[in-house]
C-alpha cells in the first residue's frame, strides 16, 4: 500500500530516477486524481473529504514537481541530501558571472525597445534549452554538476521573469 | 455479520434519491438556471417560454421588486430604481467603481461595498443579486416540483475573493445552498466537452456583458484540467456601449444629459452595436426628456477604431494565460467562444488573427455557461453515475503576505491546481520579538497597497529570542472550493495560531440572519424546524456513506472496530429519531471521529488501486 510519506515518484508508480516518461506521469496524475479528489466524496462524511482533500492535494504537489524538468531535478538532489540553494555551495564559475553581467547590461539597453527585449527572451529561452539538456545527463550520475546547473536555471528564470516583465510594461 | 439493527426506509436498502440540484449563470446582462433531467442538461424557462432572465431589478415604494423583463422595460422611465448589470458593483467600494459617474444610480460610499440608494431604502448590490437569485430559485423549484438540494453559481474567473464572497452572500440570502462556485469559461467547456466528446487542449474566449474571462483547459478521459485562466473583471460589452455613448454625446452635442436620457441613449448606443454585428452601419435615433431628437449614423468602421483598444486589452489576457501555461496557440485544438459580445464581427476578426484559426460557436453561447454549471452541481448534488467528469480547477490570484517594506511575498501562485498546501519560513526582524502580525494579499502585484488585503491576524507567544532566529511557518491552505485558511506556527515551540480567511467585507453570519430574518419574516419555530431538518437529513446521508464504506471494505476492519463503528451509527439513529437538533450533530461528529482510521485505510487502499490499474494498463499498451 502507497502512504502519505511515499516519495513524490514512489506515488506515482515511477522509478527513483531523473528521467520519466512524461505521458506515463500525466495519465497517473489524472488517475490518482480520479480517486482522490474531494469531488469524488461529494455528500459523503466530512472526515473523507477532508481526507481526500489531503490526498488531492499531496498528488498536485507531487505532480507539480515533477512535471517541471527544474523542479524535479532540485527534488531528486535533496532527496539525495544535497541542497542546490543551500549556503555550502561554491561559488559560480566565473565565465557564468561574466555572462550574467553581459545580459543585464543587455536588458538595461533594451529596456524600452521591443525587438531588443524579445531577442534577449530568445538568447536566454535557448540558454535556459541548453542547459536543461545538460540537466537531464547530470542528475542522476552526478550531483555536483546538476546543482551547478540548477543555479545557473534560477539565475535565468529571474532574468527572464525580469525580461518579461519589461515587455508588460510596454503594452 | 449484522451491520445495523435499525431499520428506516430508505436508508440503507434503496439507492438514494436524486437530489434536486440545479446551475446558475448569473450575469451581468441575463442569468440563466439550469439542471440536469435524466441525463440531459437543460435551461429552465419561464412560464412565457424565456430562457434569459434580465439581470435588472427595480425597486418601488409599496410593492416586492419586479425582477425581469418588466424590470427592464422601465428603465428609461426610472433609472434611478432600476438596477441593471449590479454584478459590476459587486465586492467593489466605490473607489473601486472607474465608470461611477456613467451609471444612474445613486450610488452610495460604504464600508466594504458600495450602496444603492433606491425608493425603498438603501441596498447593498448583495441584495440586488439576491433578488435575481430568487426569481431563478422559484422558477427552478416550481420546474422541479420541489426544494433545490444545491446549486452551482458561476462567476468570472478572474472574481478575486471579494467578489466571489459576494455573490455566495448573495445566494444564501436568497435561500440557496451553494454546492461550489465554478469558473464561467470553465462551465462553459464542461458543456462544450461533453457535447463534443472532446479531447484535447481548448481556448475558451468569454465576452459577457461586463466581464472578459479566458481560459485554457485540457480534456482527457473524463478529466477537465484548467492550465491557466486570466481576464478583466471589468471589460464586457457594456464598455463598448459605452464608446458609443460618449461618440453621440459629442456627434449631438449633449452637454447634460438626464439620468433618464443616459439610459436612454446607453440602450440606443448597445441597440447600435448589436446591429453592426450583422450589418455596415446602423441608425441611432432616440428623443431626449428636452424633447431634442438625437438622429445619427454609426458606420461599422467607426466603431471599429473606437473600441480597438478594447479588443486589444482581451488579447493581452490571453496572451498572459497562454504563457503561464507554456502554451503556443499552435498547440491549441481549438477555440471557443463563449458570452453574447462574442457577437460582435470585430471581435471575431481579431480573435481568429490572434489564434490563427476560426473559433468554434456552435453552442448557444447565452446558454452554455449555464449547462455546464448544471452538470457540476449534479455531480456535486451527490447524484453520481459512472463517467462523471472530474474538474481540477486553479487559483485565479495569487496568494501571499505582507513583508518588510510593504512588498507581497507570493505563496501561492495564481494557476496553482486546487485543493493545494504551501509553507514557507519566516523570522523575526527585531531582537525580542515576541509577535508576528501576518497580512493576507490577493494579488499579482508586488506593492501591497495594489493587492486586494484578505485580512490580518497574529501569532503571539513568540519566545525572545535574537533578531532572525526564530523559525515561524506560514502555512497557505486552498481547499477545491477556493477557500482559505492560514497557519502560523513558530517551529521550536510549537505555538500556532490559524484563521480561516474570510474577507472582511463579506457579511457576517449575524448580518446574513438579520437580512434573511428581514426579507422572509421567518418565525422563530420555522427556523428550528428548518435547522432539525437539514440535519437529520447531513445525518441520514452521513449513515448512508458509512454504511456503503462498510459494506465494500469491511475487511479493513477487525471485529472490535466494526462493532464499535456500528454503536456509533446506532447512537446517532437514536439521536434522529429523537429529533434533537444538537444531539444529532454530536453523534454526527461522533461517527466522524470514530471512522477516521477507517477512512484513512480506504483511501490508502483506493490510491494503491489506481497505480496497480494504471501500471496494468500502461504494460497492456
Ligand atoms: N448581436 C450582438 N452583437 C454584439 N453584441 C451583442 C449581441 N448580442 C448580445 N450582445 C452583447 O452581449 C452582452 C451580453 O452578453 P451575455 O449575456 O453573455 O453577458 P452576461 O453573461 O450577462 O455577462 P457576464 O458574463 O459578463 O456577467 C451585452 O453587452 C450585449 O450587448
Ligand atoms: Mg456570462
Amino acid at each position: 500500500m502507497i502512504d502519505f510519506s511515499a516519495t513524490h515518484l514512489q506515488l506515482f508508480g515511477l522509478p527513483q530516477q531523473y528521467g520519466i516518461d512524461l505521458n506515463v506521469l500525466e495519465s497517473r496524475y489524472r488517475e490518482l486524481q480520479t480517486k482522490a479528489h474531494p469531488d469524488r466524496f461529494a455528500g459523503e462524511d466530512e472526515t473523507q473529504i477532508r481526507l481526500a482533500e489531503q490526498w488531492s492535494g499531496r498528488i498536485n504537489e507531487a505532480y507539480r514537481v515533477l512535471k517541471s524538468p527544474f523542479e524535479r531535478g532540485c527534488y531528486l538532489l535533496t532527496l539525495q541530501g544535497i541542497e542546490p540553494f543551500g549556503q555550502n555551495q561554491p561559488a559560480m564559475p566565473p565565465d557564468f558571472l561574466m555572462q550574467q553581467m553581459q545580459w543585464h547590461e543587455q536588458l538595461a539597453e533594451a529596456r524600452s525597445k521591443a525587438d531588443k527585449l524579445m531577442q534577449l527572451e530568445q538568447s536566454v529561452e535557448r540558454h535556459k534549452k541548453s542547459l536543461l539538456t545538460d540537466l537531464s545527463g547530470t542528475v542522476d550520475s552526478s550531483a555536483e554538476q546538476a546543482a551547478l546547473i540548477l543555479r545557473k536555471l534560477k539565475f535565468l528564470f529571474r532574468l527572464e521573469e525580469q525580461v518579461g516583465e519589461a515587455l508588460e510594461a510596454l503594452e | 455479520m449484522a451491520l445495523l439493527q435499525i431499520s428506516e426506509p430508505g436508508l440503507s436498502t434503496a439507492p438514494h434519491q436524486h437530489r434536486l440540484a440545479a446551475g446558475i449563470d448569473l450575469g451581468t446582462t441575463h442569468s440563466l438556471v439550469a439542471t440536469v433531467r435524466s441525463g440531459e442538461p437543460q435551461v429552465l424557462e419561464d412560464e412565457l417560454g424565456h430562457a434569459l432572465l434580465p439581470s435588472a431589478v427595480r425597486y418601488c415604494s409599496d410593492e416586492a421588486p419586479h425582477v425581469g423583463y418588466s424590470a427592464l422595460n422601465m428603465q428609461d422611465k426610472d433609472p434611478t430604481n432600476t438596477i441593471v448589470s449590479v454584478k459590476r458593483l459587486m465586492g467593489r467600494v466605490l473607489a473601486d467603481v472607474n465608470e461611477a459617474a456613467e451609471l444612474p444610480y445613486a450610488l452610495l460610499d460604504a464600508p466594504g461595498m458600495v450602496r444603492l440608494a433606491t425608493v425603498s431604502g438603501d441596498k447593498s448590490p448583495v441584495e440586488v443579486s439576491a433578488e435575481i437569485l430568487k426569481a431563478l430559485r422559484e422558477r427552478a423549484e416550481k420546474s422541479m416540483g420541489g426544494e433545490l438540494t444545491g446549486v452551482v453559481i458561476t462567476v468570472p474567473a478572474y472574481f478575486d475573493d471579494a467578489q466571489r464572497q459576494a455573490t455566495k452572500d448573495a445566494a444564501k440570502l436568497a435561500g440557496l445552498h451553494v454546492l461550489r462556485l465554478i469558473n464561467e469559461p470553465t462551465a462553459a467547456a464542461i458543456a462544450y466537452g461533453l457535447d463534443q466528446a472532446a479531447e484535447g487542449t481548448f481556448a475558451v474566449y468569454d465576452l459577457g456583458g461586463g466581464t472578459f474571462d479566458f481560459s485554457l483547459l485540457k480534456l482527457s478521459r473524463g478529466v477537465f484540467e484548467v492550465l491557466a485562466t486570466s481576464g478583466n473583471g471589468h471589460l464586457g460589452g457594456d464598455d463598448f456601449d459605452q464608446r458609443v455613448y460618449g461618440w453621440i454625446l459629442q456627434h449631438a452635442n449633449i452637454a447634460a444629459p438626464t439620468a433618464g436620457d443616459m439610459r436612454t441613449l446607453l440602450v440606443a448606443a448597445r441597440r447600435a452595436k448589436e446591429l453592426l454585428s450583422k450589418q455596415d452601419s446602423a441608425p441611432i435615433q432616440a428623443v431626449l426628456s428636452d424633447g431634442t431628437a438625437v438622429d445619427l449614423t454609426l458606420e461599422y468602421s467607426t466603431f471599429d477604431t473606437l473600441t480597438a483598444d478594447l479588443l486589444q486589452k482581451t488579447l493581452i489576457s490571453c496572451r498572459k494565460a497562454l504563457k503561464d501555461a507554456a502554451l503556443a496557440v499552435e498547440d491549441l485544438n481549438g477555440v471557443v467562444l463563449v458570452g453574447g459580445a462574442t457577437r460582435m464581427r470585430t471581435l471575431r476578426r481579431e480573435v481568429t488573427q490572434f489564434f490563427g484559426r476560426q473559433p468554434l460557436t456552435n453552442l448557444d453561447p447565452d446558454k452554455v455557461v449555464a449547462l455546464g454549471a448544471s452538470i457540476q452541481a449534479n455531480i456535486l448534488a451527490g447524484n453520481r453515475g459512472a463517467d462523471d467528469l472530474l474538474l481540477l480547477d486553479v487559483t485565479p490570484l495569487s496568494l501571499g503576505i505582507e513583508t518588510m517594506g510593504g512588498l507581497t511575498e507570493k505563496i501561492i501562485p495564481r494557476n496553482t491546481t486546487l485543493p493545494v498546501t504551501r509553507a514557507q519560513d519566516f523570522t523575526t526582524f527585531k531582537d525580542g520579538q515576541t509577535a508576528m502580525s501576518i497580512h493576507v494579499l490577493q494579488g499579482e502585484r508586488e506593492l501591497v497597497g495594489d493587492c486586494r488585503s484578505l485580512g490580518r491576524f497574529e501569532l503571539r507567544g513568540i519566545p525572545p529570542m535574537v533578531a532572525g532566529a526564530a523559525r515561524i511557518r506560514i502555512t497557505f491552505q486552498v481547499d477545491a472550493d477556493g477557500l482559505l485558511s492560514v497557519t502560523a506556527r513558530e517551529q521550536s515551540t510549537g505555538v500556532e495560531t490559524q484563521i480561516v480567511v474570510k474577507p472582511s467585507y463579506g457579511l457576517g453570519d449575524d448580518e446574513i440572519a438579520r437580512m434573511l430574518q428581514e426579507s422572509y419574516q421567518l418565525a422563530e419555530a420555522d427556523k428550528h424546524a428548518r435547522m432539525l431538518q437539514e440535519a437529520i437529513t447531513e445525518a441520514r446521508r452521513l449513515l448512508e456513506s458509512v454504511k456503503a464504506a462498510m459494506d465494500t471494505d469491511a475487511d479493513l476492519l477487525d471485529d472490535a472496530e466494526q462493532v464499535e463503528i456500528n454503536a456509533f451509527m446506532q447512537h446517532l439513529f437514536n439521536a434522529m429519531a429523537a429529533g434533537g437538533t444538537d444531539d444529532i450533530k454530536k453523534h454526527m461528529d461522533a461517527l466522524n471521529n470514530g471512522t477516521r482510521d477507517f477512512a484513512s485505510r480506504r483511501m490508502n487502499r483506493s490510491i494503491s488501486q489506481a497505480l496497480t490499474g494504471q501500471t496494468v494498463d500502461s504494460i497492456a499498451a
